[in-house]
């Protein structure tokens, strides 16, 4: 078991384009580390890198304490799990796990052993003699991180391996998964576009744009405290509402006189955006003390909550999330006001956190 | 004809279910529209297969109704005399062209290993490897073939001649590999393409070199396509004629192209023996072909592997 070292990590395919941009990453021995981000924004690149699968332009990786570089993906010691899963068509369930261990040359007493070890823990017994055709999807995905735990590597890489799961077994697998880490220890990297997963899932989440990373953080960091707008408009769902303001008389003021909670030290003549989430927003009557006026564009009753979009003035509409039990009628007159703790304060040129 | 109309009726019937209007309606009008189509089948099949059945006629036919006018189509006595004359000689030994079968055989299959083994590679190396310029080496390869053999077989006559490989099998064998080998890259390529390079990398982490895991998973994956590529390769190779006209000119190396077109240009033509050895001649194509077909089709869907 081993952490992963990533220093300045920088990839320029043949055809020029950057894929990833000078990354850094320290992922903990031990630790389920999460990389989100959008289709396109080099989660894979980075994690073949990683795998010795694509040599990078520039930068270091270290797996452990060894530089690793020059080394072949044989000699690094990892597993990974792709996302079109990579059985071998032509070998049984069984074959598939016992393959990793004949290519160390395991005496074969020792590779039943544990091929029944990991199809155990991964519930294959059923599944064993079967080829990959003669699966489904959700298990062929199991059959695949048997296929990873098999050998007992240093690190597991998972390259968005739930993507082609139906939601439910989705659900059911990032569980396991989870599961499975903290019983093993193995440091783990999962990437993944999908925030509740990587929420759910990640000790800690690097959030990934264009090649570079916006922000590391544990999964309430990253919430609380999205370091960049685009952090802020990719985590939660619905997102942070982002709000354009100004400070006035020491407060944070948005349109229609919405205020807002101002975070110290900021100074003046610049132009903000205000990050607030849907649940630091309170739906009222109108004319309730403290709330703006606004009017009910559409409502979103999800069963164990209602998103309310209102209009209160400004250039984007607000989602609010309230309670099952509130209801207000499309296009009603109704109070809007913030209810929350202090809220992130982003400029609006650099899309920076900045206070 | 031997086209059975059944089949095509059924064949019918299955287009009707996929269609979505209303199935009775669309079968009474569809079972006339088969008539249709299985008259104008007929026909076009009839005109195509006359010359092979005609070349079949002949060459159980006596040379006395081989020329006989009006043509005997039915009322003839059947011999197999030709056939005999294509192996066998008149003093009892192997004939010319049954020697020349065999040196098809030759440079027909080693010039097919050989393509195949430098073409396979190549493709995958050119589906599986970032190289440079790697469109334009492609189309290099590609252009190898755009040439007609004319024009280049005098190029080709005059090295051959300086390296002493005139009137050798082996000189022919390189001559058809190197235009096999570039086919077989392209096409190869395209198979080498649908095979997910997921499972290469997934072998390499677990442990095995590049090279062995292209030939432990990619290599079993691509039979198929290996099977389709040698085919056609094959029949080129053996169907072949300039290249063989002019650097043989030994019958103990000549292959059955221009060895058969050899028969024809005497005095007399003994066009039984023609027709039989036409006849042996394709046989062999045919019979492989009908062999691997199951690969030559699994080849051509090979596409549909779910990724
Ligand atoms: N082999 C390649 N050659 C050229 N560009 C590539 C290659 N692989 C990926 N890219 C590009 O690099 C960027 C990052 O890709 P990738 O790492 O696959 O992103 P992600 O996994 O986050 O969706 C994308 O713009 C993609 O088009
Ligand atoms: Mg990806």
């Amino acid at each position: 078991m081993a952490g992963i070292e990533v220093t300045t990590l920088h990839k320029r395919y043949p055809d020029g384009t950057v894929a990833v941009d000078r990354v850094d990453l320290s992922i903990g021995d031990g630790e389920l580390f999460v990389m989100l981000g959008p289709s396109g924004c080099g989660k894979t690149t980075t994690l073949r890198a990683i795998a010795g699968l694509e040599r990078q332009t520039s930068g270091d990786i270290r797996i452990g304490s060894t530089l690793v570089n020059d080394l072949p993906p044989a000699e690094r010691d990892i597993a990974m799990v792709f996302q079109f899963y990579a059985l071998y068509p032509h070998l049984t369930t069984r074959d598939n796990l016992a393959f990793p261990l004949r290519a160390e040359k395991m005496p074969e007493s020792q590779v039943r052993e544990r091929v029944d070890e990991a199809a155990r823990m991964m519930q294959l017994g059923p599944l064993l003699d079967r080829r990959p055709r003669r699966l489904s999807g959700g298990e062929q995905q199991r059959v695949a991180l048997a296929r990873a735990l098999v050998r007992r590597p240093r690190a597991f890489l998972m390259d968005e391996p739930l993507t082609n799961l139906d939601a439910e077994l989705r659900a059911d697998m990032r569980t396991e998964i989870k599961h499975l880490q903290a019983q093993l220890g193995t440091t783990m990297v999962f990437v993944t576009h999908d925030q509740v997963e990587a929420m759910s899932l990640g000790h800690r989440i690097a959030i990934l744009n264009k090649g570079r990373v916006e922000q590391i953080g544990t999964p309430l960091e990253v919430y609380d405290r999205p370091a960049s707008l685009f952090c802020a408009s990719f985590i939660g769902s619905p997102p942070m509402n982002l709000i354009d303001v100004e400070i006035a008389d020491g407060a944070l003021r948005g349109a229609g006189g919405l205020l807002l909670p101002p975070p110290p030290g900021l100074s003046r003549d610049r132009t903000l955006i205000a990050g607030v989430r849907p649940e630091a927003l309170e739906v009222t009557e109108p004319g309730a003390e403290g709330a703006i006026p606004a009017r009910v564009v559409s409502a979103e009753a999800l069963g164990d909550e209602i998103i309310y979009v209102l209009d209160h003035g400004g250039a984007r509409d607000v989602r609010v999330r309230t309670a099952p039990t509130v209801r207000y009628d499309l296009d009603a007159p109704v109070g809007l006001r913030h209810s929350g703790v202090m809220t992130p304060v982003y400029d609006a040129s650099t899309e920076e956190l900045v206070a | 004809m031997t086209i059975s109309s059944d089949r095509l009726v059924k064949a019918g019937a299955v287009t009707d279910t996929v269609a979505d209007n209303p199935l009775p309606r669309r079968r009474r009008r569809g079972r006339g529209r088969n008539i249709v189509e299985v008259t104008l089948l007929t026909v076009v099949a009839a005109a195509m297969l006359f010359p092979v059945l005609w070349i079949l006629e002949t060459s159980i036919k006596e040379n006395r109704d081989v020329y006989a006018v009006p043509a005997k189509f039915f009322d003839f006595k059947v011999t197999f005399a030709h056939y005999k004359d294509v192996f066998f000689a008149s003093d009892g030994g192997a004939s010319d062209v049954s020697r020349s079968f065999l040196n098809s055989i030759l440079v027909a299959g080693g010039s097919t290993v050989l393509a195949t083994l430098f073409g396979v590679p190549a493709a995958w190396a050119y589906s599986r490897f970032p190289l440079r310029a790697k469109k334009d080496q492609l189309f290099f390869i590609l252009s190898t073939r755009f040439m007609p053999p004319v024009v280049i077989v005098i190029p080709v006559f005059l090295m051959y001649r300086e390296l002493g490989l005139i009137n050798t099998h082996i000189g022919l064998i390189l001559v058809y590999a190197a235009f096999n080998v570039s086919f077989t890259i392209w096409m190869m390529k395209g198979f080498v393409d649908e095979v997910p390079a997921e499972y290469e990398e997934a072998a390499m982490l677990d442990g095995y070199t590049r090279l062995q895991a292209f030939r432990r998973f990619t290599l079993p994956l691509l039979v198929p396509g290996i099977a389709a590529t040698a085919v056609f390769a094959l029949i080129f190779s053996w169907n072949e004629f300039v290249f063989a006209i002019f650097l043989t000119t030994s019958q103990d190396v000549r292959t059955a192209p221009p060895a058969i077109a050899g028969l024809i240009g005497g005095t007399t033509v003994d066009w039984g023996l023609v027709a039989a050895c036409a006849v042996v001649f394709a046989i062999p194509v045919l019979v492989f072909a009908f062999l691997v077909r199951k690969h030559l089709v699994a080849g051509v869907t090979l596409g549909a592997v779910r990724r």
